[in-house]
């Protein structure tokens, strides 16, 4: 699975940090990092931080596989 | 009846069970509504969140007027920038990001031993209360070990407690001023007892957030002893008095809606949606107070400088402009940027650990509910509209095998 | 009459953000025809934020910034392919591996590319890169994983800044050149690339301002040594990265009749592109950052935006609008926003910074690094820019779309003195800078004189 997240939405809450704080990462008091690939064990907690951000600007889904249509 | 008693029925305790045709009434009646008292209040989601984004709007009491003006100094949660930033800040250094990122999470083996072990104590019960069985005692316990406060003091800190939560209650129909008073000293003295406990811990920290208050070596990053005691009564009142509500919530809310019950026990991954669906539904805490800092225009109405707004937050978020079907209770719901915890710089300080304490919570309790039922719908309900919750849950365990 | 606009054949040239996003859009809108995506890169749709950021610092791999999808688009992906040219008339879209797919409905999403070095073979020396694609990224976060003894940066727009950031993070010594006066000022004006300018030397950033690069120098091997400045100094560096801004991919439109030129395709509100008679198309839409479109907020001219949230609004927009007719089509009326993280401060800007005339601290303080900056023009707010207080920009967003006064007005607990005293926004002719705006205003008609292109011999 793969998530982005949408910076022009991000208030910098941090709530997804504090919930998956080995994806999500601060830069700084509020600029956000985060790993694009989600590793199987992180998945529940970024399910957690994706419900729980408060501007909803994260996206988790699957990438696109050009084979399978 | 008219509009401008709003307020005054929203605290009514009559209404307290269910306030939300109340809601809808003030919705009806605009986005900014005059009270007979001269106050103002504002139901709809748009104009809160504007509401909290705007710089100038004041969450400090003493910039209203009355007795308030003279209060003391209050904690970061009712303070403006750039103070409420500096002392936000820096009690976040032991709690969160960009300080300590995995704090919280760390915590969440804790909080499920906790769990099971207050669920495995009430196994063999036929009637439990959900509230003082298992919704106060969870996030208690936990707030405890976080803060570093002994859990068997608890009877101590929970008179108090309930006092300063009392004082910051909404109360239109009552003169507060021996609420406000009794409030007041509730807070010094609960802060005095949390910065004897920090003060034990100088020299010897422990891992907990009064130790590194106390401990912190760089001067520029530490809290002097008023506003760790401040700082301190905060945490600890809004680590419980406001998860009792959101685990008990979810429960009544769950058994109300026995589908939606049996689709979360097929489909656990649903959970954390389904926690932001309650704070949108029944949220813990239904209203926020502010004031203007110059006279503004807000939605076309002009309200002067001090006055008081009251933000009824568990209102916006049923404002049908905002979400669709707003009174269904929906776990799967997209797009929930619900008001539960507030939003813009106030929002929820204890956020996320309220949140795990919820999965927590209610993802242990979802499986034992299939046979559960409420003894009493609508259950009890505690005397404060701010901090909205039942006082009881009673519910029936009938054991099915 | 629906009913046929959501059968038949779509295809989207582009296979990045937007393109991606409008594929989801169109099945999302109804869109049940046959749906083709081409895309001149090997790869599936990938997010390009983070290669200047996460990916140069180390802590994610190039190849792992794929995008998610909100839903499968059950699309036909002609992926490593580049689309070639258009036929207008005959409704085609040539392929550079001699195919060509006919369309009933084209999306232009074919975006931007790093403008190069202008000297073939100095960007050819090893060790000389530009940073746009995830096969950039990845080759330049190895040279930086091999631990250059010195990068030198050419432009200090937000990705020339963002990357000399990365390296000082990461213990590299770097040389940062610029042509105007700061960096950052092409983008957000005066006061705040003074700014910028003291968080690259507080950073220890060797920050080299009103010059340009005269020269990339090379070994014997080939590889990169060192550049000249106009100075007359010289920089040794083992790595050059060639910050410069953007280009517009339309060349493979030379022959195709569009108002297309090197400020992108101009089209309507609604994303339908005009041809290069100034008359808007029916069948062809444009949408990210390839499109250059008027805001009624900017005094209608048009804009060319290079930004991630352009690119996902438009896309949508323009989707939406591929698939209804007439009174149901909605024009892109979102307001451009943009974020950076650089130096540990996150940056977001709101509006079109560069449509100003004065600019006012309206909260906090340059001292503090941490403040919200407004921008007006002709007394009426047109942007703003928080440092490291996001939280606000909601409130001067809304000042923007509603025309508020400027100098804005006063209340808020954190307004500092300077408020009072607007100073002018100080933003310079972009041709004066190695880094242009990543938002420009262009001027208010598609011009045909100024949209064809000559194609280049």
């Amino acid at each position: 699975m793969r998530i982005v997240v949408d910076l022009t939405r991000c208030q910098g809450y941090a709530q997804c940090v504090f919930l998956a704080p080995k994806v999500f990462q601060l830069h700084g008091e509020e600029g956000l990092l985060y790993s694009p690939a989600v590793p199987d064990d992180q998945l529940e907690r970024v399910r957690e931080a994706t419900a729980a951000c408060p501007v909803q600007a994260i996206l988790l889904g699957e990438e696109v596989s050009p084979d399978d249509r | 009846m008219s509009a401008d008693t709003l307020l005054e029925r929203i605290t009514d305790y009559a209404n307290r069970a269910d306030p939300y045709p109340l809601y809808a009434e003030l919705r009806e009646a605009g986005p900014v509504v005059r009270q007979a008292d001269g106050s103002y209040l504002v139901g709809s989601y748009h104009e809160i969140t504007a509401l909290l984004h705007n710089p100038q709007i004041s969450a400090d009491p003493r910039n209203l007027p009355g007795p308030a003006q003279k209060a003391r100094k209050p904690p970061f949660l009712r303070l403006d920038d750039p103070e409420h930033h500096r002392l936000r800040t820096l009690a976040m250094r032991p709690f969160g990001p960009p300080h300590s990122p995995g704090r919280i999470d760390t915590m969440r083996g804790q909080i499920t031993e906790l769990t099971e072990e207050l669920l495995d104590e009430l196994r063999d019960r036929p009637q439990i209360d959900i509230v003082d069985d298992f919704a106060y005692p969870l996030p208690v316990t936990v707030i405890c070990r976080l803060l570093g406060v002994p859990r068997e003091d608890e009877p101590l800190f929970r008179e108090w407690s309930n006092a300063v939560v009392a004082s910051a209650d909404v109360r239109p129909d009552l003169d507060t001023t021996e609420q406000d008073g009794a409030g007041d000293q509730a807070r010094i003295d609960m802060g005095m007892y949390l910065l004897n406990l920090a003060e034990q811990r100088r020299g010897h920290p422990t891992d907990d957030m009064l130790s590194a208050f106390i401990n912190e070596p760089d001067p520029a990053l530490r809290l002097t002893p008023e506003e760790l005691a401040e700082t301190g009564v905060l945490l600890l009142i809004a680590g419980h008095e406001t998860t009792v509500n959101l685990i008990t919530n979810g429960v009544l809310t769950l058994l109300r809606h026995p589908d939606q019950l049996d689709r979360l026990r097929g489909e656990p991954d649903l959970l954390p949606r389904a926690v932001e669906e309650l704070l949108r539904y029944e949220p813990p805490v239904h209203m926020r107070q502010r004031t203007p800092l110059v006279d503004m225009d807000i939605a076309g109405t002009t309200i002067a400088k001090g006055t008081s707004v009251v933000l009824a937050l568990a209102s916006g978020n049923r404002d049908p402009k905002r979400f669709h079907d707003p009174d269904r209770f929906d776990p799967t719901r997209q797009d929930n940027e619900h008001l539960g915890f507030g939003s813009g710089i106030h929002l929820c300080y204890g956020a996320p650990l309220a949140r795990i304490e919820a999965h927590a919570a209610l993802g242990a309790l979802i499986p034992r509910l299939s046979t559960a039922r409420l003894v009493q719908d609508p259950p009890p309900y505690r005397q404060n509209a701010m901090l909205r919750g039942p006082r009881h849950l009673p519910i029936e365990m009938r054991q099915s095998a | 009459m629906t009913g046929d606009l959501r059968d038949g054949r779509i295809v989207i040239v582009g296979a990045s953000l937007a393109g991606l996003r409008a594929a989801e859009t169109l099945r999302e809108e109804g869109f049940t025809g046959s749906l083709t995506v081409v895309g001149d890169e090997p790869y599936p749709p990938y997010d390009r934020p983070p290669l200047s950021k996460q990916v140069l610092l180390g802590q994610v791999a190039a190849d792992t910034t794929g995008l998610p999808m909100r839903r499968n688009p059950d699309a036909e992906w002609r992926l490593g392919v580049r689309a070639s040219g258009l036929d207008g008339i005959g409704k085609r879209v040539m392929l550079a591996d001699g195919e060509s797919l006919p369309f009933d409905r084209l999306l232009i999403a074919t975006g931007t590319r790093a403008r190069p070095w202008p000297n073939p073979d100095e960007a050819a020396l090893d060790g000389v890169f530009t940073l746009r694609t995830r096969d950039d990224a990845a080759g330049l976060a190895e040279r930086l994983a091999a631990g250059p003894q010195r990068v030198l940066v050419i432009g200090g727009g937000f990705t020339g800044s963002e990357i000399a950031s990365a390296c000082r993070e990461r213990g590299i010594e770097v040389t940062l050149a610029e042509r105007g006066p700061a960096p950052l000022v092409g983008a957000l004006g005066g006061t705040l690339s003074k700014l910028a300018a003291a968080m690259h030397r507080n950073h220890g950033v060797d920050l080299r301002c009103g010059v340009t690069v005269t020269a990339l120098r090379g070994d014997s091997g080939g590889r990169f040594t060192g550049a000249e400045l106009s100075d007359g100094s010289r920089v040794e560096a083992d790595v050059c990265v060639v910050a410069l801004g953007a280009v517009r991919n339309v060349e493979w439109l030379a022959e195709a009749g569009l108002a297309a030129g090197p400020r992108g395709v101009t089209c309507d509100a609604g994303c339908r592109a005009f041809d290069m008679y100034g008359i808007v198309t029916d069948d062809v839409f444009v949408a990210g950052d390839v499109s250059r479109f008027p805001h009624p907020l900017f005094d209608y001219q048009l804009l060319s935006l290079e930004h991630w949230g352009n690119a996902v609004a438009q896309a949508e927009v323009a989707a939406h609008n591929m698939v209804n007719r007439g009174p149901l089509r909605r024009p892109h009326l979102a307001l451009p926003t943009f974020w950076s993280t650089q130096f540990g401060l996150n940056i977001k800007s709101v509006g079109v910074p560069t449509f100003s005339d004065h600019v006012a601290i309206a909260q906090g303080s340059l001292e503090e690094r941490r403040l919200a900056m407004v921008y007006g023009y002709r007394g009426r707010v047109t942007a703003a820019v928080t440092v490291d207080m996001a939280k606000s920009l909601e409130y001067y967003r809304h000042l923007i779309e509603t025309a508020a006064p400027f100098p804005p007005a006063p209340g808020a607990a954190d307004r500092p003195m300077a408020a009072e005293i607007p100073v002018p926004s100080d933003v310079p002719d972009p041709k004066g800078l190695s880094h242009g705006p990543t938002v420009a205003l262009t001027g208010h008609l598609p011009d045909r004189r100024l949209t064809v292109i000559q194609p280049s011999g």
